[in-house]
């Protein structure tokens, strides 16, 4: 197929060369560049929102007391604030850079299916709307957490049906994405480039991508039976009923659990490519570190239970679960191991890029050690639901997945627009997100352990000390972010050129860098040969 | 410092400053294991005071440890690398280095030894957890919104009651009360009426909710369970000889508007103490029963 899309080129070449004008080029965008950098803006407008919400989460935990906001406002936040993070932030801009480099590194003319790529991205916009504007119904937003849990959901007011269409158009386009990652990658890869000689963030959306349409229809199937229950009278999760509330619990997170990975394992991809470039040494155990994406994400079909292990489960469920989830520190070992192998005897140097990949390794790796520590059942049972495991989880997807996100884009954003940007301000905001990262969530360990529930807005008053320090981390790095936006609005407008390999002296490998930066609007019509 | 248990000393009487230095010298040289107090010391788990709070903060601190063990020699290896191999110091990149599938072998292997280290022992106390048999005294807690609901069973039959937020707390809680919260006792931490359970005896919950999810948590008894509409939660615990106070804690599982306004306490009493508590509760009843005050929950429901 990649054969034939390459002598078919030579045709559109000459009537669609470059970009339409205007609005047109973005409404009706089937350019896999295009539509990668719509869905990053998106991304960073959503990033910038749900950041807006935490900060206000923030504001009213300064200090015990409630201040600025009534207590059902503060659970509108925070449910809000992991929607918007977890389906407009993280997940777009994964997509975003899949749109942006798999064809690239692959060495395709574009994704599979652009037209089904343009509707997977012009869904999300509608879809936020929709979202966000449930703040403005009577009732307010949705305030049960972001997990839905029924009854509790159900007691939402008229922002429900919206939250449920919108959480569907938001699967819709997940499923579209993943569909074509899958398509151009089986099919349009280079003649020459088998899967294993693919580069690693390639093949990690590979997999992400079948986690993906995996697990999103099952998502949908249990908002939908939410649906039924709130307006039809079913009794899916209505115990009164004979229905089963912890039913809920085992069908969300038998998509919540891949849903993490979703989230964590192109980031792994990145991070893979970013650390043999500026070791100057090629990636440590690349097949093995292929082997562990994949069995990572055959476990996380496994391990649902662990999130539930206080809700009532019996003792051989216990037990399974928490060997389950204890095996996913092996591989994940296994690439921890491995990029520090990368590094072993290499020649290092630090820019931009390669600093949020080794505080990737570091911070995501803390995340990893209290993952550990929650897999231990009768300890989960102090742990469960306080403030230890809001830390571990946002170890693992700030500096984890955003962390890996940033790293893509400062490793790619020359390519993208052809400039280099600067890297003082760049490093800047590195600094100041690694140090004001840890300010934030380190002291929230401390709180779960001595006793801290989570999703509270007012707590008793020793738990005041690290509240404050962790307010003035959050709001810290929230500002930091705003050097993030600066630096990439700076690189687009201008700057020094940025050459076809862009990190001189280092020798980065994949085909993207064979092209020039920018890379054209139109790259491999003739599918390069790989040998 | 007290913090769940806030009785016996006042935690915010305590210059901050100097708290504030104290844990985070503790918790950057890594002392959090010496900290051997019953309640937490405002930066780890509580010591607790039954067996399985003892048992679940051994296997904490064994895994914590483990996990600074591992840490300290790869972050140890990482940092090595980034001091020595770097390019502004000349290093030249070793392309040969790519695979070796001994080393890979080998750190597949030693984790997982590492896994079953310290699986043994939780499986344990899993299986110490689970097992509810040979109770002394159940009660049955009901949670709603946003409040508990102690039925006694067994010795204390009949006495059945609600525990709220106390007055204090909710009157400081409310937007704009002009109130500071450090004002008020146990603020958040109090209610107008405790569960009362002897020490010494094997006491056993049996959880459910009238609407939504809850879930009940005292971190000194390391008891923590879901209350979820339809099912029945099981959890036991024993409160050493001795430890006799009042024990808090809090609804863990978001609930609603006032999740965070619906304390758990427990009051531990001596068995001869507890018993004493029973009777008076039983002939307060049967007086409230007498003079019509308090007609049964059954006439409640027929008169509708």
């Amino acid at each position: 197929m990649a054969q034939s899309h390459a002598s078919d080129a030579a045709h559109h070449d000459d009537h669609h060369d470059q970009p339409a004008t205007g609005i047109k080029r973005w409404l009706f965008a089937t350019n896999h560049k295009d539509i990668g950098t719509m869905y990053l803006v998106f991304s960073l407008i959503m990033f910038f929102i749900g950041g807006a919400m935490a900060m206000l989460i923030r504001a009213e935990l300064f200090q015990p007391g409630l201040q600025l906001m009534q207590p059902e406002f503060f659970n509108q936040l925070t449910t809000n604030h992991a929607l918007v993070m977890i389906f407009g932030a993280v997940m777009p801009a994964f997509v975003g850079l899949a749109n942006w480099m798999v064809p690239l590194q692959v060495g395709a003319p574009d994704m599979a299916l652009p037209r089904m790529n343009n509707f997977s991205f012009w869904i999300l916009p509608f879809a936020f709307t929709l979202l966000l504007g449930t703040f403005f119904v009577p009732g307010g937003a949705a305030a049960g957490g972001w997990t839905l849990y029924p009854p509790l959901s159900l007691q939402t007011g008229d922002s429900f049906p919206m939250l449920i269409f919108a959480i569907h158009m938001m699967g819709i386009s997940s499923i579209m994405g993943a569909i074509n990652v899958i398509v151009t990658i089986m099919n349009m890869r280079a003649p020459g480039m088998t899967l294993l000689k693919m580069p690693l963030f390639a093949w990690s959306w590979l997999i992400t991508a079948y986690l993906l349409i995996a697990v999103m229809p099952v998502l949908a199937g249990s908002v939908t039976m939410l649906l039924t229950d709130h307006f039809f009278k079913t009794s899916f999760f209505n115990a009164a009923g004979g229905g089963d509330p912890i039913m809920f619990e085992h069908i969300f997170w038998f998509f919540g659990h891949p849903e993490v990975y979703i989230m964590i394992l192109p980031a792994f991809g990145i991070i893979s490519e970013i650390l043999p470039t500026f070791s100057r040494k090629p990636l440590f155990g690349a097949t093995s570190m292929i082997y562990a994406i994949a069995s990572i994400a055959f476990l996380s079909f496994i391990v649902w239970g662990h999130h539930m292990f206080a809700d009532g489960m019996p003792v051989a469920a216990q037990l399974f679960y928490m060997m389950s989830t204890m095996l996913i520190a092996v591989p994940t070992g296994v690439k921890v191991f491995n990029w520090t192998a990368t590094m072993w005897r290499g020649s290092l140097s630090f820019e931009p890029p390669m600093l949020f990949a080794i505080a990737f390794l570091f911070l995501f790796s803390i995340g990893g050690f209290s993952g550990l520590m929650l897999a231990i059942v009768p300890a989960d049972f102090q742990y469960n639901q306080t403030y230890f495991v809001v830390a571990h989880f946002h170890y693992v997807l700030v500096p984890g997945a955003i962390f890996g996100i940033m790293a893509g884009v400062y490793y790619w954003l020359p390519k993208w627009t052809g400039h280099m940007y600067s890297m003082a301000l760049a490093k800047t905001h590195f600094w100041l997100s690694a140090i004001f990262i840890n300010v934030l969530f380190f002291p929230q360990h401390f709180l779960g352990l001595a006793g801290m529930p989570r999703r509270i807005p007012d707590y008793a008053v020793q738990f005041t000390d690290w509240n404050m320090v962790s307010s003035i981390g959050g709001f810290a790095f929230g500002l930091s972010q705003v050097l993030f936006a600066i630096v990439i609005v700076q690189c687009i407008r201008g700057g020094k050129k940025a050459s076809a390999k862009v990190w001189e002296g280092t020798n980065p490998t994949g085909l993207e860098w064979t092209l020039p930066s920018p890379a054209p609007y139109h790259s491999f019509s003739t599918a390069p040969e790989i040998h | 410092m007290s913090v769940i248990r806030g009785d016996h000393d006042d935690s915010t009487s305590r210059p901050r400053a100097i708290a504030w230095a104290r844990a985070l010298c503790l918790a950057t040289l890594g002392w959090a294991a010496q900290a051997e107090a019953n309640t937490s010391d405002g930066y780890n788990l509580p010591v607790g005071v039954t067996s399985l709070s003892r048992d679940i903060y051994t296997l904490h601190m064994e895994v914590f440890w483990i996990c600074v063990a591992i840490a300290v020699a790869v972050f140890g290896v990482m940092i090595y690398a980034l001091v020595k191999f770097r390019h502004s110091q000349g290093a030249i990149p070793d392309t040969t280095l790519v695979h070796s599938t001994k080393v890979e072998i080998i750190w597949t292997i030693i984790p997982v030894a590492i896994l079953v280290v310290m699986a043994i022992p939780a499986a344990k106390v899993i299986l110490m957890m689970e097992d509810t048999r040979n109770s002394e005294l159940s009660i049955r807690v009901t949670g709603y919104q946003w409040k508990w609901e102690y039925q006694y069973m067994d010795a204390g039959e009949g006495i059945d009651f609600f525990s709220t937020l106390s007055r204090d707390s909710n009157y400081a809680r409310q937007l704009h009360s002009g109130i500071d919260p450090n004002t008020v006792p146990n603020y958040l931490l109090d209610v107008d009426k405790p569960m009362v359970i002897p020490s010494g005896t094997k006491v056993r919950l049996l959880l459910t909710s009238q609407d939504v999810i809850h879930a009940w948590w005292v971190p000194d008894f390391g008891a923590k369970r879901s209350a979820v509409p339809g099912f029945v939660n099981e959890l036991w615990f024993k409160v050493d000889p001795g430890k006799e106070g009042i024990y808090r804690g809090q609804c863990t599982s978001l609930c609603g508007r006032d999740h965070g306004f619906m304390p758990v306490v427990v009051d531990v009493r001596t068995p001869d103490d507890f018993k004493k508590w029973v009777d008076e509760q039983k002939a307060a009843s049967k007086q409230a029963a007498a003079q019509g005050e308090q007609p049964p929950p059954t006439a409640l429901v027929l008169s509708k």
